[in-house]
Formats: C-alpha cells, sequence, structure tokens
C-alpha cells in the first residue's frame, strides 16, 4: 500500500493536503485523529470511492478502485451499510454471492464476529453493536487480502472489543493488511504501526512504543495529546 | 455483466419484498382496487372496456416509478449502493436485478388486476392477452427505470415522492386519456409526442380495441421498449463508483 501526496476537496474546501504514507503488507496499521480530521476520507480514498484531487494511491499494487481490487479489498464503512429488511443471513448471503466468496463464508463470518444467536434475525431488530458486527462481517467475506475498517469497535462493549483486536490480530497473522480507523486510545497500542491525524495533515507516523518515547508519555493518549497541541508536525 | 451477481441481486429485492407484507399487498391491492372502483364510477360496461386497459397500463407505470425511485434512494443513502460499488458488481447488474425483481412483481400485479377484471369486472378485451401482458410489463419497466434515474436527483426520500407527481402527472394529462390527444393545443399534442406514456396508453387502446396485433401497436411496444432503453442507460449513468 502506497499514498503519495493525496489531496482532497470536498465541499469546496481541501480536506487532504498532500499525504504520504506506506503499509507493510500484513500488518494492522491504525488511523487516529480527532473528528473531522479526514480519516474517513482516507480510508474512502484507499478503496477507491473517494474522488481525489491529486496524488496516487495505490493498493495491492494497482491503483485504488482497480476493477481487480474489488474481490481483494473489504470495507466497512462507520455507519452500518446492510439491508436493514433483511436478516443477518439474507445480507451476507447476498453480499458473498455478489463477491463470489463459498457459501460456507456466511457461517464463518457470522461465527467470527460473535453473531451466531442473531442470524435469523432482521438487521433493523437487532442492537447498534450488533449492526456494527454485521457490517464488519461483510468486510470479512471472501478473505480480502486488505481489510479497511473505518471504526468497527466504535458502540461495543470491552469484552467485544477485545475479542474483535484478537480477530485482527489472528486476521493479520495469516498475512491480512488491515487499517483501522479509531478515536480510542487503548485500541491504539493493540496496533503495529499508528498514523496520527489533525486537519488533514500526518502528524505522526510510528510504533506506539515509538511514539511514547518520543513525547516522554507512560500512555499513548497523553502522547496523542502533547503531539496535537504541538504546533507543526513532524514525523517519528 | 454477471449472471450470478444479476440473479442473487434480483432475489434479494424480492426477499426485502417478502418481509415487508404491507408493500407487497399495497402493490397488489391497490390497483385491484382501482380498477373495481373505476368500474362502478362508469357503471357503463362499454366506458369501462374503453378505459378499464389504458389504465391496466398506467398502474404498473405509476407505482413501479415510485417504488423503484425510494428504494434506489435507500441504497444511495443508507450507504449499501457504496459497498457494492467497492465490490465485483456491474453498474448493468444492479439494474437487471432489479429489473428482474420489479419485472416479477408487475407480472403478479397486472395478473391480480387482470383476473379480477375479466372475470367479475367483466372486461370485454378484443385484442390478444398476451400483448396487453407483454406492453403492462414494459410500463412497468419503463417506470422502474424513470424512477432510478430520478431517484439520483433526490436528496431526500421526500423529494423522491414529489418526483412522481412531477414525473407521471403531466404524462398523465397529456397521455390521451383524458382528453384525445389530437383535441389538445397543437404544441400540447406536439409534447405528448415525446412522452413515453402516450404510446402505453395508445397500445393498450389498441389491445382493447383490435383482435389481432396492428402494426400501430408493433409501433408502440417498439418506442415503449426503446424508452425503458434510454431511461436505463440513463440510470446506470447515475451510478457512480466514485463521489466527492
Amino acid at each position: 500500500m502506497a499514498v503519495r501526496d493525496l489531496r482532497v476537496v470536498r465541499g469546496g474546501r481541501e480536506v487532504l493536503h498532500g499525504l504520504t504514507f506506506d503499509v507493510p503488507a500484513g500488518s494492522v496499521l491504525g488511523l487516529l485523529g480527532p473528528s473531522g480530521c479526514g480519516k474517513t476520507t482516507v480510508l474512502r480514498a484507499l478503496v477507491g470511492v473517494q474522488v481525489v484531487r491529486g496524488g496516487t494511491v495505490t493498493v495491492l499494487g494497482e491503483p485504488a478502485g482497480s476493477r481487480g481490487l474489488r474481490r481483494r479489498v473489504g470495507y466497512a464503512t462507520q455507519a452500518p451499510a446492510v439491508y436493514a429488511d433483511l436478516t443477518v443471513a439474507e445480507n451476507l448471503r447476498y453480499f458473498a454471492s455478489v463477491l463470489g466468496a463459498p457459501r460456507s463464508d456466511v457461517a464463518r463470518v457470522i461465527d467470527e464476529v460473535g453473531l451466531g444467536a442473531s442470524r435469523d434475525q432482521a438487521a433493523a431488530t437487532l442492537s447498534g453493536g450488533q449492526l456494527h458486527r454485521v457490517n464488519l462481517a461483510a468486510a470479512l467475506l471472501g478473505r480480502p487480502e486488505l481489510l479497511v475498517l473505518d471504526e468497527p469497535t466504535v458502540g461495543l462493549d470491552p469484552v467485544l472489543r477485545r475479542e474483535l483486536w484478537e480477530l485482527f490480530r489472528e486476521l493479520a497473522g495469516h498475512g491480512t493488511t488491515l487499517i483501522v480507523s479509531s478515536h480510542v486510545m487503548d485500541e491504539a497500542d493493540r496496533t503495529d504501526r499508528l498514523l496520527l491525524m489533525r486537519e488533514g495533515r500526518i502528524l505522526a507516523d510510528g510504533t506506539p512504543g515509538g511514539l511514547r518515547d518520543r513525547t516522554g508519555a507512560d500512555d499513548l493518549e497523553t502522547a496523542f495529546l502533547t503531539l496535537i497541541s504541538e504546533p507543526t508536525g513532524s514525523t517519528a | 455483466m454477471n449472471a450470478r451477481v444479476t440473479l442473487a441481486t434480483a432475489r434479494r429485492i424480492l426477499a426485502q419484498l417478502r418481509h415487508d407484507h404491507h408493500t407487497l399487498a399495497l402493490l397488489v391491492g391497490v390497483p385491484s382496487l382501482l380498477m373495481i372502483l373505476l368500474r362502478y364510477v362508469f357503471d357503463r360496461p362499454e366506458a369501462f372496456d374503453r378505459v378499464g386497459p389504458l389504465l391496466l397500463g398506467i398502474f404498473p407505470f405509476v407505482i413501479m416509478n415510485v417504488v423503484t425511485g425510494v428504494a434506489t434512494l435507500r441504497e444511495r443513502a443508507g450507504g449499501t449502493l457504496e459497498r457494492l460499488m467497492t465490490m465485483p458488481l456491474g453498474k448493468l447488474d444492479l439494474l437487471l436485478g432489479y429489473a428482474l425483481a420489479f419485472g416479477a412483481v408487475a407480472l403478479v400485479q397486472v395478473g391480480a388486476v387482470l383476473a379480477i377484471s375479466l372475470s367479475w369486472l367483466g372486461l370485454d378485451l378484443r385484442g390478444p392477452l398476451a400483448s396487453l401482458v407483454l406492453v403492462a410489463t414494459l410500463d412497468a419497466l419503463l417506470g422502474m427505470a424513470l424512477g432510478l434515474f430520478a431517484s439520483a436527483f433526490a436528496r431526500t426520500e421526500f423529494q423522491a415522492v414529489q418526483f412522481m407527481p412531477a414525473v407521471v402527472l403531466p404524462q398523465l394529462l397529456l397521455c390521451g386519456l383524458i382528453t384525445p390527444r389530437d383535441q389538445m393545443a397543437p404544441w400540447l399534442e406536439a409534447v405528448s409526442r415525446v412522452l413515453p406514456l402516450t404510446y402505453a396508453v395508445d397500445a393498450m387502446g389498441e389491445i382493447a380495441r383490435r383482435p389481432d396485433l396492428t402494426g400501430r401497436l408493433v409501433a408502440d411496444i417498439a418506442v415503449i421498449a426503446g424508452f425503458t432503453l434510454v431511461a436505463l442507460v440513463l440510470g446506470a449513468a447515475t451510478l457512480r463508483r466514485r463521489s466527492a
């Protein structure tokens, strides 16, 4: 994954001002930053649904959004994008057939996100956290090589959050690359690398340990606050 | 284009309708009820024989227009369209999936209305039944394609529903149902000639009057099919993989 000088204009305003970063395969990259800093726009550019003004985004060796990538990249938006009137299993069966994923994949992903008990429940009747997990399950279909997850653990209880992070680690262990946005700092510690953003720019790019050392903070929350209040960003 | 994806999409849309019993009941019940109403509003069999078939062309058009407009707007607003656009799904797969699903619903709808009209209401149809079903199904697909196209310009479901009268009512006024077209102001008659519903109503009129497949009917069917194709292409153009 390579992003070079990515510029995006939304609503007449430049929201990404020339972002450059790389993501090594088989790692978990955390994308952090305050609300409105452009995290979702970066993720949308990676999956190729964002109109970009300038720069290049290369994903798995191809330009982002290429036809060949549509089977290799899984994307879960922040707001669950599933059919409210269909059941969990019906939603996933449909997305699986669009992807050409094996039918057994539906049972696998339902199991992975722990939704076995509500597989025949209409999505509209699920809780917010359950709906998020259906959304995540859809992204896991077909075992994509790259998973782009926008705030996948928002609204989930600590137990589930830990279980999902264990799943993410396991996927990365099998060679999947994950890009996960979050604004919860304790999750940042579970990533291999962190990209800290503010107002459409990268503030810091490094390992969680490296960021702690650089700021002299014990926890990432303090490190983050230190970096965010610095006048200009630099690369760790 | 991929047959597996197209069929899966049609199945998914039908599954959504299956879960929504109210919509399903309204889709079949409302036109049937209107037809019964019409029969007794006229209370003269010969007037019903003239107007009944025309309405059989208009109902599927109007209803599919609204249903598709709202359904695709929900796909756009709910993020599922964006999800599908990141997947190996062709725009044509989605359009044909909708066409298959709503075409099937239109067949059920027309079948029910036709069964009631021909038995209980005593509609006397001179022309071939098959061509009536064909024209009604084409009308449904035309309404669907226009609804899909119009939904691209609506931001909310409120707006999408407003498009219905905007698209349908002028056509209804000009299609020859209310006043014969040759009695309209000449410029309005000219306008009516480029509106698809005119041909749908004309085709149904032919079927009501003549027992055989006339050249005029074939020409009408060709024009409706052409409009449907153009509307589908326009609808496809509004589906975008990338957005701002």
